[in-house]
């Protein structure tokens, strides 16, 4: 009897009159609370109560207000309802443009709703997963067989969701996955999945390429050439063939042929090792002075940049910065006894050694140093005979000029290899028979041959000619107590003969030169006049150390003594400009090169003494002991051509470096306005007008 | 003419008796040097006929042993010209007639 039709499950396709009416009672019906059936007709009726009533099914039926009223006929009227598979809600007309066919088409509409979906994780036993978990550990046999009857079924559904799904079945995939692991739980393999496994990596550095590529140089080639003809090579047998016959007649048994090629070989060979090492001596030179400067780095440095600023503040003094200290192994023992610069190479400096002491005397020592490597001589030379003095040639610096203490004289050349003197003086040929006190190079004579002179306590002042690779010498002037003989004595009166022991020759005026002598005189001389002096001054009452002319002013020199004092002459004044006492017997003094009213001096007492007269006129500017007092005396002074440096001599065969600061290398200061001019007339004029201040009081001096 | 036949013959047999190796320049070291002229003899000897097929086998023998890049000259009347590789040169003569000359420059 009709159709009982519930909101869910099936849908009802009825005639278009009886669906309005269906629609319309099923509108009415939900709106109600109580769940009521679609009424058709008043006989079913009585089957659309409540269930709560259905106990009251043959009771009276409750009409509601607005029921339909309808005849019997209209009741029992059957009505058809056919459920399909459509959906009522799908539209059935959607129409698309088709560009193709330019007109509007019906498409299919999509009849299919999902309703409930549920994703599994079961897994057919045959699929590539469930082989893989087998494989890992074994799933249980009664566990894998539910698992994998149950999968398909659900696989399935999920293979054909629609996009409009509201499942998202994105992340799923992996519940199979995670499933078998847990069943995996048992096995220690672990599955690698997104919630055990997690990847980490890092790059490190890859060393960059570089590519290096060699070339080795091919093998040494060689040309050869030869011409083989039947009568060289008969020839050539012909000779083996005598060659073998006198072998054996000889009694030889080796093909003497192959003897030549192996000697040549031979020979070849044992060329090749004899230069090796002295193709490595300049390597190795410049080497040595690498480490040396890399070594003495800050002494360098300071050589050649460090200026002592405090100078600013100390108006009146300098000081004196110590750098290198020289010594050699071989000069233990020795004293410095002579300094000398070389004027062409300023870094080259020669240093003699000997011994002053009358009672030990031993050998002596010529070693030239070189700023460039102050931790070994260049050159060195040792020698019989203590060393006294030493003068390198002006323009020929390759040669040095040397006097020893037994008299004798010797030049040595540095370019020859060797370590003998070049030339050497002996008894024959007119040595001093007493110390040699100073040699000086002169320049080279008519005949262009190089000569010096030489001074010594035996009262001779000698000049050496090398004529023709000979030393030849002549007597200039005899020194005596009474004034200059010549070598012939004029009368019965002998002479005696005075000590010459130092002696300075002008820097302008060529033939003038003044000797100081053992007993304090300074005798100014000329090399034309050989029986007269042409001045003589009473300097000092011990023995004349050291005696300098000027390097800038023509008129002054300077002299030293061991009765401590130090005194500065104008040649053409009697008396002493200035004098200087030291409280200690001076060893050495001498000018600076740079300035006119620069001077050092050294005492024993182991203290360097630089005076500036245009500073101070009375005192030095800068004493620094360079050596404790009871350690050693300093013996010898230089400075140095061209760099502020100066360097003392003690008697312990050491040689110091020091560095001069800046006050001590004052020029004058420019007044404003007035160019500052430099150069040797400036100097002049320095000297000039100190001397012109002392002149007017000439009680102020010594 | 018999004695200048004779003269011929002596000189013929002169050459052949004396055909040992004859080793005019080399700069070879020793082993190295006994090796080549001992290869440089058996390879003439075999191939007393053929010069090509000798050189062939000295050059051959040389690359196998001492490294790539040797020549081989054999012959009776050429002059020659080259440039080596140093310590590896060997001209000899052989056989009274023959001059060889095996050097390498790659």
């Amino acid at each position: 009897m009709g159709h009982l039709a519930e909101s869910t499950g099936n849908y009802l396709d009825l005639a278009p009159p009886a669906r309005l009416v269906v629609l319309v009672t099923c509108i009415q019906r939900r709106t109600g609370a109580a769940t009521q059936q679609v009424l058709l007709d008043d006989e079913e009726r009585v089957d659309t109560v409540d269930r709560w009533d259905e106990s009251h099914h043959g009771k009276g039926l409750i009409k509601p207000p607005d029921q339909l009223e309808l005849t019997e006929a209209e009741l029992k009227e059957e009505f058809t309802r056919i459920l399909t598979a459509n959906n009522p809600h799908a539209p059935a007309n959607i129409v698309l443009y088709n560009s193709k066919e330019c007109c509007y088409k019906p498409t299919v509409v999509e009849q299919m709703i999902v309703h409930f979906v549920v994703e599994g994780s079961l897994l057919h036993q045959d699929s590539d997963e469930a082989r893989r978990q087998k494989a890992k550990g074994g799933l249980p046999e009664e566990t894998a067989t539910f698992d994998t009857g149950a999968g398909p079924d659900e696989a399935k559904p999920e293979t054909l969701d629609t996009p409009a799904d509201d499942e998202g079945g994105a992340g799923e995939e992996d519940r199979p996955d995670s499933v078998a692991s847990k069943t995996n739980q048992k096995k220690e393999a672990k599955v690698t999945n997104q919630f055990d496994y997690s990847e980490r990596a890092c790059q490190n550095l890859n060393n960059p390429h570089r590519q290096i590529g060699c070339q080795p140089e091919p093998p040494p080639r060689s040309n050869f050439s030869s011409l083989a003809n039947q009568w060289v090579i008969y020839d050539a047998y012909m000779e083996e063939l005598q060659k073998q016959e006198r072998n054996k007649e000889k009694q030889k048994a080796a093909p003497s042929k192959k003897d030549p090629d192996n000697t040549k070989r031979a020979v070849v060979s044992t060329d090749s090792h004899g230069h090796d090492i002295s193709k490595v001596r300049k390597a190795v030179k410049i080497i040595e002075r690498m480490v040396n400067q890399n070594t003495f780095d800050e002494i360098a440095q300071d050589f050649k940049y460090y200026e002592d600023d405090s100078d600013e503040f100390r108006a009146q003094e300098g000081t004196l910065l110590p750098l290198w200290k020289f010594q050699y192994d071989q000069a233990k023992g020795l004293s410095v006894t002579a300094l000398c610069w070389n004027k062409k190479y300023q870094d080259l400096f020669a240093v003699g050694m000997g011994s002053y002491d009358f009672n030990k005397q031993e050998h002596g020592l010529l070693v030239f140093y070189s700023l460039k490597n102050t931790a070994f001589p260049e050159y060195s030379y040792p020698t019989k005979s203590g060393i006294l003095c030493i003068d390198i040639h002006e323009q020929h610096s390759y040669l040095v000029a040397v006097g020893f203490y037994d008299g004798c004289v010797a030049v040595y050349n540095l370019n020859k290899e060797g370590m003998d003197a070049v030339h050497k003086s002996t008894a024959k040929t007119g040595k001093h028979t007493d110390p040699v006190w100073q040699v000086r190079w002169q320049k080279d004579d008519l005949d262009n041959n190089h000569n010096f002179y030489s001074v010594s306590s035996d009262g001779r002042v000698a000049s050496w000619t090398l004529v023709k690779n000979e030393l030849v010498f002549t007597d200039v002037i005899k020194l005596s107590l009474n004034g200059a003989m010549s070598e012939g004595t004029e009368g019965s009166q002998q002479p005696i003969i005075a000590c010459g022991t130092a002696f300075d020759f002008h820097k302008e005026i060529d033939y003038l030169f003044l000797v100081g002598t053992g007993e304090g005189k300074i005798h100014k001389c000329s090399k034309t006049y050989s029986s007269h002096f042409l001045e003589t001054y009473v300097a000092h009452s011990m023995a004349v150390d050291a005696v300098k002319w000027n390097h800038f002013h023509p008129k002054v020199f300077i002299s030293c003594s061991s009765d401590w004092t130090i005194k500065i002459w104008d040649h053409t004044i009697n008396t002493p400009i200035f004098t200087f006492d030291l409280n200690a017997a001076v060893g050495d003094v001498s000018w600076s090169p740079y300035s006119s009213t620069v001077f050092s001096a050294v005492t024993i007492d182991g203290t360097v003494h630089v005076f500036d007269l245009n500073i101070n006129k009375y005192e030095a500017i800068c004493q620094p002991a360079v050596m404790a007092k009871k350690k050693g005396k300093l013996t010898r002074v230089e400075f140095n051509p061209i760099h502020p440096i100066i360097i003392v001599g003690d008697d312990r065969g050491y040689v110091t470096s020091l560095k001069l600061s800046p006050n001590l290398r004052k020029k004058p200061k420019a007044k404003k306005g007035q160019e500052l001019a430099t150069g040797p007339e400036v100097e002049v004029a320095k000297m000039d007008k100190l001397l012109s201040l002392l002149q007017q009081p000439e009680n102020s001096t010594a | 003419m018999a004695g200048t036949g004779e003269g011929k013959k002596e000189e013929a047999d002169y050459k052949r008796l004396h055909c040992f190796p004859l080793i005019r320049e080399t700069d070879m070291p020793e082993e190295m040097k006994v090796e080549t002229m001992e290869l440089c003899v058996t390879a003439c000897e075999k191939f007393a006929t053929n010069n090509e097929s000798a050189a062939k086998m000295i050059k051959e023998s040389m690359d196998k042993k001492f490294g790539s890049s040797w020549h081989v000259v054999i012959g009776e009347g050429f002059g020659l010209e080259v440039t080596h590789e140093v310590k590896n040169m060997l001209y000899m003569f052989f056989g009274g007639s023959l001059a060889v000359c095996v050097w390498r420059c790659s």
